[in-house]
């Protein structure tokens, strides 16, 4: 056998299971879904084909349009907030004693389940015998508000949770991102009388950039990707206050069995975390700084 | 003896003033370890509340001002939860899912990689792209095709649609491991080739033993994220005895959502075991998730 033959034999061989998994599990679920979505299919009944009508109907839906606004609201409250305290934790973390330990304190929760801490997090802001409302009675005296059913408040309540799971994933991430500045540039800096605010805005900042794009894009796609906490905290409410795009699809295809109408969402979905992916990829251009 | 005795004053006094600087270096290290301790009770108080209300009964659990510890302990509310739902059943099932889920990716991943970066085949480069682009697909996206797919294998509510697709695909286990493979000489391969050793050889002989640290870090990131995934099994499961942990406990709360006691001793049931290989493997955890940047 030449060897040509016996590399195409042997690629083949060892690609074969993840290629079938790739194409039976991936590939083919994702032109099915752009498919899927112009049909109008029950999963028993015939599909019929109706063009780009399950897209219009989503536009014209008022629950897609709150499922939209809350997940780009999530979005928004979430990202940054939880992109500058991990940050802030991994400077404070980088030259500290006893790092290992503050680490494991703060990653205790990204490996602890989301419906654990959803549950966890529903008792902590019960509104009559949770904790956080006990101890701003007892401590400042103010009554405080109905965190999970507030109109207004269930989001940035599940943003809340969403923030304290997530810190100590991206807080990792940005040490590693640390620990690769040399410590030179400090060193010169501090020579030449930077102060420590100084070096934080002019080194740290911009040689971690690299870093801060990375922990962006999956921020981003994370927040947009929300369901767990919401179905089991709030069940989407009260009044679809906490209804998310995943939940808006979730409901559509398993609910009420219409899963055209879901594909649509589903592909609306995708395409906004391409697209913002794309984006972020391009506009890192500018601030993003590669060292050499 | 006039030049020793300056010289030891000299001493002195600078002793003094790097004493003096540290000292005053100390005070924002000081401050820094409060605000890193406070920080780091927002992260434990919630573990801790939850523990111990999972261990009061209905009257210590609406106290106010609270306790800080059960009067007395009710260790019953455990083998209540454990009781009111099959818990130990919900662990077996994911354990036994999670480990064969490992044992397929770490094996399939291992091939589709290593053939990747070292074996020249047609369409390598078209395909591995493919397996890229899949990186950007959000389960979500595809979970409405993967339902009727999964139907129509007759795989629904059974455990075979949480191992089969996870075991035989991941597009991020492949590419992580290629990196991986990627780094390895090619001398040591063509060499081994030279001798006479086939591919499979060269795999398992050679290449995997090299690879162990990123094995171990796939095995972690593929042990917790179907150790922890809820979307999937929540569609695709529907009889309670075939439940994962995360979905149990997301029943359970449906069913006990007043008694709050039962809440969270069932939630301390469910969290406690992953927390303590947390505590006890630390390291090892952390370190893979930094080295690949996924949470699972």
């Amino acid at each position: 056998m030449n060897p040509k033959r016996s590399n195409t034999i042997w690629g083949y061989f060892f690609i074969a299971p993840q290629l079938i998994g790739l194409l039976t599990f991936s590939l083919i679920p994702l032109i099915s879904a752009f498919v899927l979505s112009t049909l109008d299919w029950d999963g028993f009944k015939a599909a019929t084909f109706v063009g780009f009508d399950n897209f219009n109907y989503a536009f014209h839906n008022p629950d897609f349009q709150k499922a939209m606004k809350n997940t780009l609201l999530f979005s928004v409250l979430t990202v940054p907030a939880g992109i500058f305290l991990s940050l802030l934790t991994a400077v404070a973390l980088n030259n500290v004693r006893m790092r290992v330990l503050y680490r494991l304190f703060f990653f205790m929760p990204v490996v602890t389940s989301s419906v654990a801490v959803a549950i966890v997090w529903m008792w902590l802001l019960n509104g009559d015998f949770g904790l956080i409302n006990v101890m701003l009675k007892t401590v400042f005296g103010v009554k405080g508000p109905q965190w999970l059913t507030d109109l207004h408040l269930v989001l940035p309540s599940l943003a809340l949770v969403s923030i304290w799971k997530g810190i100590g994933f991206n807080m990792v991430l940005f040490l590693a991102g640390l620990q690769g500045i040399s410590k030179d540039y400090y060193e010169a800096s501090m020579i030449d009388g930077a102060t420590r605010i100084q070096q934080f805005w002019r080194i740290t900042v911009p040689l971690l950039s690299p870093t801060t794009l990375f922990v962006t894009i999956i921020a981003v796609i994370d927040s947009f990707k929300v369901f767990d906490t919401a179905f089991v905290m709030t069940s989407g409410g009260p009044a679809k206050a906490s209804y998310t795009m995943v939940y808006h699809l979730y409901e559509l295809a398993f609910k009420n069995f219409q899963f055209g109408k879901s594909a649509s969402a589903a592909v609306i979905l995708f395409i906004i975390i391409l697209v913002l992916t794309v984006l972020q990829t391009y506009y890192s251009r500018k601030w993003v700084h590669y060292a050499e | 003896m006039e030049s020793a005795k300056t010289e030891s004053i000299t001493q002195l006094q600078q002793r003094a003033v790097t004493k003096r600087a540290s000292l005053k270096l100390n005070i924002p290290g000081i401050i820094l370890h409060l605000i890193l301790i406070v920080a780091s009770a927002l992260m434990i108080v919630p573990f801790y509340w939850m523990v111990t209300s999972g261990l009061k009964d209905m009257s210590q659990i609406f106290l106010i001002p609270p306790t800080m510890f059960p009067q007395p302990w009710h260790w019953e509310n455990i083998h209540r939860s454990l009781t009111a739902m099959p818990f130990g059943k919900a662990y077996f099932n994911s354990a036994y899912i999670s480990i064969l889920i490992v044992i397929g990716q770490l094996l399939t991943c291992s091939m589709a990689a290593f053939a990747f970066a070292k074996i020249n085949f047609p369409f390598r480069n078209v395909l591995f792209i493919a397996f890229l682009s899949m990186l950007m697909v959000p389960e979500q996206v595809t979970i409405v095709p993967l339902y009727i797919i999964l139907k129509n294998f007759g795989w629904l509510d059974s455990h075979l649609s949480l191992i089969i697709p996870d075991s035989l695909f991941s597009a991020f286990g492949v590419f992580l491991l290629r990196q991986f493979f990627m780094g390895i000489p090619r001398d040591l391969s063509e060499s081994a080739y030279v001798d006479g050793a086939n591919q499979l050889t060269i795999y398992m002989r050679i290449m995997l033993p090299l690879v162990k640290p990123a094995l171990a870090a796939l095995a972690i990131i593929a042990f917790l994220g179907t150790w922890n995934n809820f979307f999937r099994p929540v569609i695709f499961l529907s009889t309670t005895d075939k439940f994962t942990v995360p979905l149990m406990l997301s029943t359970f709360k449906g069913l006990y959502v007043t008694d709050w006691t039962l809440m969270m001793s069932g939630s301390t049931i469910a969290v406690i075991p992953v927390l303590v290989v947390y505590l006890l493997m630390q390291r090892y955890i952390i370190e893979g998730i930094t080295m690949t940047g996924i949470k699972g």
